[in-house]
């Protein structure tokens, strides 16, 4: 039996936001978990992102936003992803988000949204757990 | 200090005190066998002279507002004046930002301190396509001179100051605000605050560049240059190390890199053919505090200690301001919690004691709120008072350095300004601080202490109350600061009509003489503030830049 694939992400920084300790620090422990991992840096549109999404034939892509930008970038890159027929690609969320908005951001499709002060084990259970289940 | 007797018996006594110490531990160990600070620098069980019996006192210490200005870089500090309050603030539009800043002031702030927001930070008009949600968001949208009119609407700018977090695009900010100024009666010579401009920190950690690394240097001291001619009081630029803490670094490489940077700048200028006494006095730094606040005051002095020796023997300066290092403090955003968030309020105090122990110039002290969303009017209110209570009730601003001479706080002085030398050393080695940046070597190092911190907290190592100890169900905060989405609608109705109304003829000539101006030599200031005045807009202006420059496409270091 051939060996399982890895799984690949794709860390994303969406908008003009600048703040990328947090996308970096799970880019690095992703990887160290066995994941393959493409870290975009900064100023991402949804397009570029979703590109790469379908360059790399990802399983996973990480949103990360600490600006305010979430209501309106994440959907997007939900909405983007059904449009070129990755349906499949699981997208969770992170950053500065107030509860208030997971509701609707999960509703518009996100699987998953991390806070500030979530242990980087229970993301990386969160993914291992939830790609290739459908 | 100490004579040489007294010393071999505090180490005798030391010796004999370790070893009874340690053979009570059979019966009651300490909590852990290694006890570190935040930045994972060893704590000794105790600080006595045996830890700094090297010191002189004259040579290390000084007083206040001597050389080498490790006590303090004015003589009498908080007993003259205290600190400058300058909460960073900035949301939605002009007119909602004039708002919270006529409240501050009237709450007993002394100082403006403005937050953009980052369409205006990477130098993006309202209207453009990157724009699209972020307008307003984590600052002010500042589009044209219209808006920064409004902005500073019923604010006499020759008696506040105000520092403008304004980088790549900082001499069209400073333009704008100058031209207003003008506007409002107060001359050059009479306007004081200071810009960022600081633009070294937003290649390696901050991310709101625009241009390559050489031509964003060049608009970085042509505004130095600018200012020193003509608007003396203005601080020209706020080298930066409380983005580099806040993006994982220990307090010793915060304190290492932005001098790291100071010493790049010194070095622009200096090529520029100025004269260090003449362009250093106005050059100004910017700090975090966290938590530790033993650590923190040690910093500080640290870095004003190496500072001094770097501008008088690196730089062969003569004037004692060109050596002294003036700075703003915030406290560490990064260090507040969206877990049980009124434990934040407890968190700043302490950062905003150590700041005040430190010896800080200004100081903005965080919302407890900061970890969900931009702070609520309520929120900055107990910001504010906190620094408030820190100045007039602590005590600890009614002498100078009271931590000077503390056995603790002297030894780790020595030790984070050894370290700052020699992270000095190995960029030297490197080629300088650009080479640096460009080779991710202090990305790096950074991205490395990010890691060991996380590592620790998540191996419950470190101990942060409410993340990894001490949690609690709560239910989720919902008086939060909302921006309303319809601001960027409105900024583009705005520029729209703006572009509309405008005199064509001179806005078009304003700009083709700052482009013409750019492909030279030649300073570019007094062309951006024509440029402003004619109405041009920060994206347009930052657009000629793009196409005369190039655009800055970073290597990503992970």
């Amino acid at each position: 039996m051939a060996a399982e694939k890895k799984i690949k992400i794709i860390v994303a920084k969406p908008g003009l936001d600048g703040h990328d300790r947090g996308a970096k620090l799970l880019s690095r422990i992703f990887a160290e978990s066995g994941m393959e991992v493409v870290y975009t840096g900064l100023r991402q549109t949804p397009e570029m992102i979703v590109e790469t999404a379908l360059q790399e034939d990802a399983d996973v892509v990480g949103l990360s936003s600490l600006s305010g930008v979430h209501n309106y970038f994440f959907p997007k890159v939900v909405e983007l992803l059904k449009t070129k027929g990755l349906e499949d690609v699981i997208v969770v969320g992170g950053g500065i988000i107030p509860l208030e908005d997971y509701d609707g951001l999960k509703k518009a499709g996100v699987k998953a949204l991390f806070g500030p002060g979530t242990p980087t084990t229970e993301i990386v259970d969160f993914i291992k757990n939830n790609v290739r289940k459908n | 200090m100490f004579e040489e007797k007294a010393i071999q018996q505090i180490k005798a006594s030391k010796e004999k005190w370790d070893e009874t110490v340690e053979k009570s531990f059979a019966k009651a160990p300490e909590r852990r066998k290694e006890f570190t600070t935040i930045s994972g620098t060893p704590v000794n069980r105790v600080y006595t002279p045996l830890d700094i019996a090297s010191m002189d006192y004259e040579r290390d210490l000084a007083l206040p507002g001597q050389y080498p200005f490790t006590r303090a870089v004015q003589p009498t500090l908080y007993r003259g004046r205290f600190w400058t309050m300058r909460q960073y603030a900035g949301f939605g539009s002009a007119k909602d930002t004039n708002e919270r800043y006529r409240y501050l002031l009237k709450q007993g702030q002394t100082g403006l301190s403005v937050a953009f927001d980052l369409p205006t930070q990477a130098g993006y008009d309202s209207d453009h396509p990157l724009s699209m949600g972020e307008v307003g968001k984590v600052g002010v949208a500042i589009d044209s001179i219209e808006d920064m009119k409004v902005l500073f609407d019923g604010i006499p700018l020759d008696k506040v100051t105000t520092s403008m977090t304004i980088n790549a695009p900082a001499s069209v900010l400073l333009g704008m605000y100058l031209a207003i100024a003008e506007e409002q009666g107060a001359s050059f010579d009479q306007v004081g605050g200071t810009v960022q401009n600081d633009v070294l920190k937003e290649l390696t950690v901050r991310g709101q560049y625009i241009y390559p690394p050489k031509p964003t240097m060049r608009l970085t001291v042509d505004l130095i240059e600018y200012c020193l001619k003509n608007v003396p009081r203005w601080n020209t630029i706020s080298i930066s190390g409380y983005h580099i803490r806040e993006s994982g670094a220990t307090a010793a490489q915060e304190m290492a890199f932005t001098i790291a940077d100071g010493i790049a700048y010194v070095e622009a200028c200096v090529e520029r053919g100025m004269d260090v006494d003449s362009f250093a006095p106005r050059l100004s730094f910017f700090f975090n505090a966290f938590t530790n606040v033993l650590e923190e005051v040690a910093k500080f002095r640290a870095a004003r200690r190496a500072w001094a020796k770097i501008m008088k023997e690196r730089f062969k300066a003569k004037n004692p301001r060109s050596m002294m290092l003036r700075y703003h403090v915030q406290t560490g955003g990064v260090t507040l919690t969206a877990q049980q968030p009124l434990n934040n309020i407890v968190r700043v105090g302490l950062q905003a004691y150590a700041a005040a122990l430190g010896g800080c110039q200004s100081l903005h002290t965080n919302s407890y709120d900061e970890a969900l969303c931009l702070p609520t009017q309520s929120a900055v209110t107990v910001a504010l008072r906190t620094q408030q209570i820190v100045a007039e009730e602590s005590g600890a601003t009614d002498t100078v350095d009271p931590l000077g001479g503390c056995y603790y706080v002297e030894a780790e002085t020595d030790r984070i300004e050894k370290e700052i030398f020699d992270y000095l050393e190995k960029i030297d080695a490197l080629g300088g601080t650009l080479v640096a940046i460009e080779q991710g070597y202090i990305q790096k190092e950074i991205q490395n202490s990010a890691y060991r911190f996380q590592k620790e907290i998540e191996a419950n190592e470190r101990i942060y109350v409410g993340i990894n100890k001490y949690t609690m169900e709560e239910p989720p905060i919902t008086d939060l600061l909302k921006v309303d989405m319809s601001v960027g609608e409105v900024e583009s109705q705005k520029l729209q009509k703006l572009r509309a109304e405008r005199d064509q003829a001179k806005w078009k000539a304003a700009l083709d003489n700052l482009r013409k101006v750019s492909e030279t030599d030649e300073n570019v200031v007094p062309a951006v503030i024509e440029a402003v005045k004619a109405k041009a807009t920060v994206g347009e202006i930052c657009d000629v830049w793009r196409e005369v420059f190039g655009q800055y496409r970073p290597k990503e270091y992970v």
